[in-house]
């Protein structure tokens, strides 16, 4: 295989600066509403106290998921000893990094006390997954970042492999934390279930390789670099492949608490009659998050297009946001059943189906994540060497190259 | 010969409000003290163990004791919040007008049996669970259980993540949606922390019982009893050895400290 020769994006052109106003403002408004949120209190929020997690936590959420999917491809590279993908690795990284600090910057913002985040660093109760989820995150950012700089640094390019295996152990181990935050919580019938840690660790997988493909194709094309369809064949299909395993152990996650009769109301609730978490379920999740998608990457006809596979990614990101939104409103909106079999009502909405609309504040907030990951990407890109020169299929794979240039 | 005042307070931890840092400066504010104005001197501790139910403020919580609640629905009409306004008198609990986000402590709730149409009316709070869901997710320790079992949060220490209201299956906690003001101090409370039921721990400590209870007996249908499960001679371990009594959700395996009758 050729040497790879990777560079800085020049970033000195209108539309770079373009971007960074744009993501910039977009942070400093997210900055804004949370201020607000908090110099207030949350009732300004769509959250009550039935919901009491919403849209912020939806976009933390999918976030720190796709952080961890999005180092798929470096895993794949230098893990499984792919030669194609290993090019494409410390982009991969710098995104698992960008997409994480996102994601937790929205999850802090959005504490009732986010003054008192040292409070979380020093005070640790090692009985909650929370607690865990902590050092799994610090932990991810500090072993990528160790990853990225032995793949930059030639001298200690031999390291590379053992790195990965353990980036790539945690952050399944990551994933699984994050899953089982709901996993854990037996008292909610739309939780309380061991696959969810399996489901989160697939919808990673999902989720990340989309805003990964994305986010490659608009810095091959902003950056004016070749790409060709080589990589993106196999990464499109390779999404495909995630989106079917997401399908999968959704369709397990129902099927068996189907079967339970105790649980027949809540998988009701979200599959046939919950209004918007009915319709996010099978439009969004099911059809334009796993069916179309899966079409677009599998079928000939489509396959080999670029712009299907942004296509796909897009949807699949879409069908994530939904899938996120109907496990963490949804499952709150479901009513707790203090007392199953009986009809049940309170003033503190006993037995209701809790309402919930996001509000702007929490809409900015959430959107302020993603522009944060987007900066970190945009300036990491600018600043160190993150991307090869080339991915045209000659510049990585010479066997492309031999039969194209066959008589 | 110094006495460290750590030897006789050695259980305070398990008190609200305590704050290791503090109390470790404090000791050796103590010492140093000892050692170097005044060696020899003896710095007795102060605090002595009491009898159960008639604890010095400065005594040690004892595990010793189990405090719970029987109510009994036989005697809770469906009419009646005089245990709610009691609590909300006491704790300061004020609505701003929405429902949705103001903060309730203990409600009743009407169960109707769909096939016998059969009604009855009880008051749900924090059940105080001998294996609480809410301490055990919480990730900065700030719910915590006290030795003699009445669940509580520590209000400097909570950072308002609220996977203790995720994970409580009573729906007993609620969140602190605004800014608030006229606190009761001996009912501190903070926006963007959660709360819930205390059991009325001040009144306890002092001796008393919970506002909901006496509530109850002066101008409601005397449902419910407060006393220590542990006390075999207690009214409460009494009447709970006697007579059938429920848990709400019992199947999760949590033996919450309130337990109902003819539920």
């Amino acid at each position: 295989m050729k040497q790879i020769t990777y560079s800085e994006i020049k970033g000195n052109n209108a539309s770079f600066y373009a971007l960074a106003a744009i993501l910039g403002s977009v942070v400093l408004t997210a900055l804004g509403c949370a201020f607000y949120m908090e110099h207030y209190g949350h009732y300004v929020t769509g959250m009550s106290n039935q919901i009491v997690w919403g849209t912020p936590h939806v976009f933390a959420i999918f976030l720190i998921v796709a952080a961890s999917g999005a180092l798929n491809v470096a895993s794949i590279g230098s893990v499984f000893g792919k030669p194609v993908y290993k090019p494409l690795g410390r982009l991969s990284g710098l995104a698992a990094i960008a997409l994480l600090v996102g994601g937790l910057v929205v999850l802090v913002l959005d504490l009732g006390r986010p003054d008192r985040l040292i409070v979380a660093m020093t005070h640790y109760n090692f009985k909650s997954i929370f607690a865990w989820n902590i050092f799994l995150y610090v932990g991810f950012m500090v072993i990528v970042a160790v990853y990225l700089w032995l793949q930059m640094e030639r001298r200690m390019n031999r390291y590379v492999k053992t790195a990965a295996l353990v980036a790539f152990l945690w952050r399944l181990i990551l994933t699984t934390g994050t899953g089982s935050i709901f996993g854990f919580l037996v008292a909610r019938e739309a939780y309380d279930s061991a696959i969810m840690a399996p489901l989160f660790v697939a919808m990673s997988f999902s989720f990340g390789l989309a805003v990964y493909i994305l986010i490659l194709l608009a810095v091959y094309r902003g950056s004016e670099r070749d790409i060709g369809d080589v990589v993106m064949r196999k990464l499109s299909r390779l999404l495909g492949v995630f989106v079917a395993a997401v399908l999968y152990f959704t369709a397990v996650q129902h099927l068996a608490n189907l079967y339970a009769a105790e649980h027949t109301g809540v998988e009701r609730f979200i599959l046939l009659d919950g209004g918007i978490y009915t319709v996010l379920f099978w439009a969004g999740q099911v059809v334009l998050g796993g069916l179309i998608p899966m079409i677009l990457v599998f079928r000939p006809a489509t396959a080999d297009s670029n712009r299907n596979a942004i296509l796909a990614s897009i949807l699949v990101i879409i069908g994530g946001f939904a899938q996120v939104y109907v496990i963490v409103i949804g499952g709150q909106a479901y009513p707790l059943d203090l007392f199953p079999g009986m009809e049940v009502s309170s003033s503190f909405y006993d037995g209701v189906v809790s309402g919930y609309a996001p509000s702007l504040p929490e809409v900015g907030l959430g959107l302020g994540g993603v522009a944060l990951s987007g900066l970190i990407v945009l300036f990491g890109l600018k600043l160190l060497r993150f991307l090869p020169v080339s991915l045209a299929n000659a510049a990585i794979d010479p066997h492309h190259k031999a039969v194209t240039d066959r008589p | 010969m110094i006495m460290s005042i750590e030897s006789k307070d050695r259980k305070i931890n398990d008190t609200p409000g305590f704050d290791p840092a503090r109390r470790s400066f404090l000791s050796a504010m103590a010492a140093a003290a000892g050692v170097t104005l005044a060696p020899g001197v003896i710095l007795y501790g102060i605090s002595k163990s009491t009898a159960v139910g008639a604890k010095a403020a400065d005594a040690e919580v004892s595990s010793a004791v189990r405090w719970g609640m029987l109510i009994d629905l036989g005697r809770c009409d469906s009419g009646c919040d005089d245990c709610v306004n009691a609590c909300s008198k006491e704790n300061g609990l004020r609505g701003f007008g929405r429902p949705e986000t103001d903060a309730q402590w203990i409600r009743k709730v009407e169960i109707t049996n769909p096939q016998t149409g059969n009604s009855k009316s009880l008051p749900v709070m924090c059940q105080h669970c001998e294996n609480p869901p809410c301490v055990d997710v919480c990730p900065t320790g700030a719910s915590f259980k006290r030795a003699d079992g009445i669940v509580l949060v520590n209000k400097h220490t909570c950072i308002g993540c609220r996977y203790c209201m995720m994970a409580c299956p009573y729906k007993a906690r609620s969140f602190v949606h605004e800014t608030l003001e006229d606190q009761k101090p001996h009912a501190p409370r903070g926006k963007g922390t959660v709360e819930s039921c205390t059991l009325c721990v001040h009144r306890i400590d002092d001796n008393r019982q919970p506002a909901c209870v006496e509530a109850c007996a002066d101008t409601g249908g005397g449902a419910m009893l407060f006393g220590d499960l542990n006390d075999l001679d207690s009214e409460i371990s009494k009447r709970v050895a006697t007579y059938a009594s429920q848990q709400i959700r019992a199947d999760l395996g949590l033996n919450p400290g309130v337990r109902y009758r003819n539920l």
